[in-house]
């Protein structure tokens, strides 16, 4: 079991035909992703990877059953590319995606609230169901199929987590980026909640960072709803208030969001915190017993 | 990216905000022509930095003739002015603005920002203008009036009249009001602006709305649609190395410890960080080298990281995913040839073609301490400083 998405996702890429795009979709394709379909508007009609390529998201969707897209849209073009697909149809859009501007996300966020559509990201590595489906830009091999969720906000901390629980012979169920931007689609409880219902995730491992309350609202939730066992490492210990540590979330102002409040919030609810990334698999080994 | 306050001021007269006459000068015979034309008998000579707390730093001067604003911008100008929001260096004033005087009867707050948990633009409102918000935020929590703008509907009128009634503004006021906050709504939505704020908003003795300062902040990542905005930059302001950071499509914040970082990856590199702090060091820097660290950009990151005099050791630390371990190590020998690098080198590799990577150092006769994990890594820097 998983959540979201697993062997049998249909999967359309919007933007298959630029460099990221083309990059990325071969390996998803090469992990075994069932990427039926390509979006380019203008490029309607070519094969691309071995793929059919559509001018809209809404002929794609006719063509090929696809439920789920992974974007690489540029930014500049992106909310409009997320709305074309929630708008089409598209049951989960992963968008990989950085630097969008934060007022698009605003109109992006409002719209999708009249379309029964998930948005994991933008600015996010996507999402993984290790031995089905892989949509984004992780590398594959270092997951194994396994018992862990795996949440993260950000990218190469996520693989540090992923690669830890291979190790120690946990494996993962699903692992989600949610991304690092400060308006984004799914979060933290999103995730949680679905974790929670997957039969087959045993233990939930969560990674966050300064800037935002999404962490403490997460904390709030597990208490109340998670009965998982729960390992957390927040990012950002020592960062600065009022500098922005490269993801645009990232940012510590007025006193809220620092990495101190998170662990605080977290403990109270009897979530296992790390201080250290590097004991995230061993903590979450321990708890599982 | 932050405007200065003559050019915000510009903008809030573009968009129909009111604000006091003024003019920007380079030179004291400039601003105390600039005085000559406003007229009148009391001027404000403002330093043109982008940090607050310009007043209680003597960056804001009052004077009453056209010496006295010649003089105080004489004062000001090719000096530097450090506020408790610029560090110990302060910020080039290279510019002040010279405003005419106003009679002030009352000071108010009012800002605008992406409140990220509503995500919707918010919009704050305080009687208790003219002080440090934060601190009004920490005391008196209930000072601070916020309505949040759907952004289909755009600020409605029945939210500017709540925020103009919090203020106890009277009904000649409140006409004045309502327009103001909608124009600054307007401004902010179409400027792609992450902040705005108006400390004070005064009201005049001739009972008159106008903002007294004015400080916004444009969104990085819009500036590709903002274009005029963009050509306001004024990189004088900026930190040097972080600025020639991004021109590298580096991301480096400068911190105050002795051992420096380099990671790719935001939430990595600010673990990085903490580890080297939970392990006894100080971390110098944030670094993040991004997705795809070629041997160019790493190079061009170890040349960032020793413009840092203070810079004692290096932990370099990958976790390759798309990237592979042997083009990282290929690229930190070739950095290291070429630079000369002084200081101890920690290296850490993970991830695609790890064993390469590992080999290609080992053989590679530099005095590079290869790191088995994170922890290791962490521990192996902080005692080799």
């Amino acid at each position: 079991m998983s959540i979201l998405i697993n062997k049998d996702s249909r999967i359309l890429c919007q933007g298959l035909t630029g460099r990221q795009g083309s990059f990325h979709a071969e390996q998803c394709i090469e992990y075994g992703t069932r990427i039926v379909a390509g979006v380019t508007p203008g490029r309607g009609g070519e094969q691309h990877l071995g793929v059919p390529v559509f001018d809209t998201v809404v002929a794609a969707i006719a063509d090929t059953g696809a439920t789920v897209s992974m974007l690489f849209v540029p930014a500049p073009f992106a909310a409009d590319a997320i709305l074309a697909a929630a708008d089409g149809g598209i049951e989960l859009i992963v968008c990989i995606t950085e630097g969008i501007p934060v007022l698009d996300m605003v109109r992006v966020k409002a719209v999708l609230k009249d379309y029964d559509c998930r948005l994991i990201g933008p600015n996010c590595p996507g999402i993984i169901t290790p031995g089905e489906c892989k949509i984004g830009i992780m590398p594959g091999f270092i997951h194994q199929p396994g018992k862990i969720g795996v949440i993260s906000r950000s990218g190469t901390l996520t693989y540090e987590a992923v690669y830890q629980t291979t190790c120690n012979g946990l494996g993962q169920t699903t692992c989600i980026g949610i991304g690092g931007d400060p308006v984004r689609g799914m979060g933290f409880i999103d995730c949680l909640e679905l974790f929670e219902q997957d039969p087959a995730t045993e233990g939930i491992i969560m990674v966050g960072e300064i800037g935002g309350t999404d962490e403490e609202a997460a904390a709030r939730y597990i208490q109340e709803h998670v009965s998982k066992p729960v390992v957390a490492y927040i990012a950002g210990v020592t960062a600065p208030p009022g500098k922005r540590m490269g993801h645009a979330g990232a940012i510590i102002s007025g006193g809220e969001g620092t990495a101190v409040a998170k662990y605080e919030a977290l403990e109270t609810a009897n979530v296992k915190t790390v201080r250290s990334p590097a004991e995230l698999g061993s903590a979450m080994l321990e708890l599982l017993g | 990216m932050n405007l200065h306050e003559y050019q915000a001021k510009q903008l809030f007269a573009r968009y129909g905000v009111p604000v006091t006459k003024g003019e920007v000068a380079s030179t004291p015979a400039q601003a105390a022509a600039a005085a000559g034309r406003l007229g009148g008998d009391l001027w404000v000579v403002k330093a043109q930095v982008h940090a607050g707390g310009r007043g209680k730093a003597g960056g804001v001067k009052l004077v009453r003739s056209a010496e006295e604003v010649a003089a105080a911008a004489d004062a000001m100008l090719g000096q530097r002015l450090t506020t408790k929001q610029t560090g110990a260096e302060g910020l080039p004033i290279n510019q002040v603005f010279v405003e005419a005087g106003s009679k002030v009867e009352r000071e108010l707050y009012l800002s605008m920002l992406v409140d990220r948990s509503k995500e919707r633009i918010a919009i704050m409102v305080s009687q208790d203008g003219g002080m440090d918000i934060e601190e009004v935020a920490a005391n008196t929590p209930e000072r601070i009036i916020t309505v949040a703008v759907h952004p289909a509907a755009g600020l409605q009128p029945y939210q500017a009249r709540q925020l103009g009634f919090a203020l106890d503004l009277d009904g000649a006021q409140l006409k004045q009001f309502i327009p103001l906050v909608q124009n600054l709504y307007r401004m902010f939505d179409v400027s792609d602006a992450s902040l705005v704020e108006i400390n004070p908003l005064i009201v005049n003795t001739d009972g008159d709305l106008l903002a007294l300062d004015a400080k916004i902040n444009i969104e990085e990542n819009a500036l590709f649609r903002q274009p005029d905005l963009q050509a306001q930059r004024d990189t004088s302001q900026e930190d040097q190395i972080e600025r020639s950071a991004a021109e590298h499509d580096l991301n480096y914040v400068s911190l105050d410890g002795n051992i420096a970082c380099m990671v790719n990856g935001a939430g990595l590199a600010m673990a990085t960080m903490d580890l080297i702090k939970l392990h006894g060091g100080e971390p110098a820097n944030f670094l993040d080298v991004g997705g795809g660290a070629t041997p160019d950009r790493v190079a061009a990151a170890f040349k960032l990281i020793l413009t840092n005099p203070a810079v004692a050791a290096i932990l370099v630390n990958i976790f390759g995913g798309i990237v592979r371990c042997d083009d990282i190590a290929n690229g930190i020998i070739q950095a290291v040839r070429e630079i000369g690098i002084s200081v101890p080198v920690v290296v850490r590799l993970e991830g695609t073609n790890v064993e390469a990577g590992k080999a290609l150092l080992a053989k590679s006769g530099l005095d590079i301490m290869a790191a088995d994990d994170l922890t290791d890594a962490a521990c192996k820097v902080v005692a080799a400083v």
